[in-house]
């Protein structure tokens, strides 16, 4: 912990104790203490919309990596045209403008105190907190895969060493070899990112190992794209792709990483290449603050995005279930914005207005060759509901020019975002 | 007297909020718009601090697909022109 970190934190408890002398909400709102766990697309996002909006807030973003590594885009260094340098980000600018990161891990929240247990045993107050955590892999849902087995058998969804691993298992693979994907059943991260990535692992086999083939084992019999992705499968990569959806026995039961056997109910596929997206839950301290349910994501309110367990927690992005709204960086953006408007007028003693929010979410068949869905949401009965008559995908018979548009607007959205997260 | 007591109410929040933060609330559903639309030299462009009678037709051309979009057509048509008139109005005031 750096020594500025602590002369701020200390600054803190004055604060939180000033703040209880003083009734009026104004003050309140100029004393309080928001502590934001997760510096991803979400947290990172909601710590600098909170600073923006009422910069006389305390606003601490707790996150144990130095560099943020994104996940959009990171199938594209698996498919061998985007460095991964690329997807990384640091927390300078997040710094500089007035709000406290600390490169530290949250280990538990006690609600009833409103207070946050750091890595170094050390603690911060806090009168509202925002969780985005993002993602664990659940170990305990999938027989044969744990954390030993990532090593071998790599889920590479959670961007960065994992990411790398998978690529040079395709290099290092023989032209002819056969890589094998595991896709879980809804809700996990990134709707549309496993059938991305079957496009671009075959985007670079086509290209470096053409008599290599790739097999999609799915807990599923519809996915996020669906008719885009097939068509775009039969187009750029004939004969390449076979998916094997839940009634076709795509259900993954149990893995060997000794073989790198995939088990199905419908019989075994061993792999050269083997990537198992097991299913996930909400980052570990969600559960932890007592934030999530049985399913292990965590419910919220869609106004405010406090959870409906713990109270003056709110969660936000993929660890939350958002009703219609994916889990996405954008959506997690979104929300992130939406949240720390609703958590400044809280602390303000006013009442929040409802939301409308938008996500956007692109996916690359090949380098110039993209597509995507968009949705439109707002609150209706306790959930964020999808705005009729709005939203949907690309057209499933544009030319290829609108693809190639929709390519260079994912980048576009990726500079974008990422700049206004990070920049 | 119900009526006048929630006016009084709004009131007295508004006042009480509006020192302590810098920027006003964006009004609902702009905030997402950034997302996509930023400062940068990206291919799509930058809309704060564009008229807002420019904003405002443009997402009706884009709602009624007059003017060929691939994305904005479908976000155009999930807003009202009540809810597009003080979103464009807060954009042209953004830097």
């Amino acid at each position: 912990m750096s020594r500025r970190y602590r002369t701020t934190r200390r600054a803190f408890v004055g604060g939180a104790a000033a703040s209880l002398a003083l009734a009026r909400p104004s003050f309140a709102q100029a004393s309080a203490n928001v502590v934001v766990i997760g510096g991803g697309f979400g947290g990172a996002s909601c710590a600098r919309a909170l600073k923006w909006l009422a910069p006389k807030l305390q606003v601490t973003l707790l996150e144990p990596n130095k560099t943020f590594t994104a996940c959009p885009f990171s199938n594209d260094v698996i498919g061998g045209f985007r460095a991964i340098e690329a997807q990384r980000f640091g927390y300078d600018k997040i710094a500089a403008a007035g709000i406290t990161v600390a490169a530290q891990a949250a280990t538990g929240v006690d609600v009833q105190g409103r207070t946050v247990t750091l890595a170094d045993g050390s603690s911060l107050r806090y009168d509202r907190l925002v969780l985005s955590p993002g993602i664990d892999l659940r170990f305990d849902a999938l027989p044969g895969y744990d954390e030993a087995a990532v090593e071998v058998m790599p889920h590479a969804w959670k961007a960065g060493e994992q990411t790398l691993l998978l690529r040079r298992q395709l290099e290092a693979m023989d032209d002819g070899g056969l890589v094998v994907m595991s896709v879980p059943a809804n809700p996990y991260r990134c709707p549309p990112g496993p059938y991305e990535r079957a496009c671009l692992i075959a985007y670079y086999l086509k290209a470096k190992k053409p008599r290599s083939k790739l097999i999609v084992l799915d807990a599923k019999d519809a996915f996020s794209k669906q008719r885009l992705f097939q068509n775009a499968w039969t187009e750029l990569y004939p004969g390449m792709i076979e998916w094997v959806s839940l009634s076709q026995g795509g259900k993954v039961t149990s893995v060997d990483p000794s073989t790198k056997t995939f088990v199905t109910e419908f019989g075994k596929h061993t792999a050269q290449v083997a990537n198992v997206i097991p299913p996930q839950k909400a980052g570990r301290i969600a559960a932890l603050a007592g934030a999530a349910d049985a399913s292990g994501w965590c419910a919220i309110d869609p106004v405010t995005f406090e959870s409906k367990t713990a109270p003056n927690v709110h969660v936000i992005g993929d660890a939350c279930i958002a009703g219609g709204m994916p889990k996405s960086a954008f959506s997690a953006n979104a929300q992130a914005k939406a949240c720390a408007a609703a958590v400044a007028t809280l602390l303000a003693g006013g009442a929040p207005a409802a939301p409308k929010l938008i996500n956007t979410c692109y996916s690359l068949a090949a380098p110039d060759y993209g597509f995507s869905v968009a949705g439109v949401y707002q609150p209706k009965n306790g959930l964020l509901a999808d705005v009729e008559g709005a939203g949907g995908t690309s057209p499933v018979d544009a030319p290829r020019e609108f693809r190639a548009r929709e390519a260079v607007y994912a980048q576009s959205w990726f500079d974008t975002i990422t700049a206004e997260v990070f920049g | 007297m119900k009526f006048l007591s929630m006016v009084l109410l709004i009131a007295a929040v508004g006042a009480s909020a509006a020192p302590a933060c810098a920027a006003s609330l964006p009004p609902t559903g702009a905030a997402s718009c950034s997302g996509c639309h930023g400062a940068s030299a990206a291919a799509v462009p930058r809309i704060t601090g564009r008229d807002a009678g420019e904003i405002l037709t443009l997402i009706a051309a884009f709602r009624d697909g007059s003017r060929p979009a691939t994305v904005m057509g479908r976000i155009a048509k999930g807003y009202s022109d009540d809810e597009l008139r003080p979103i464009a109005a807060w954009l042209a005031g953004q830097k």
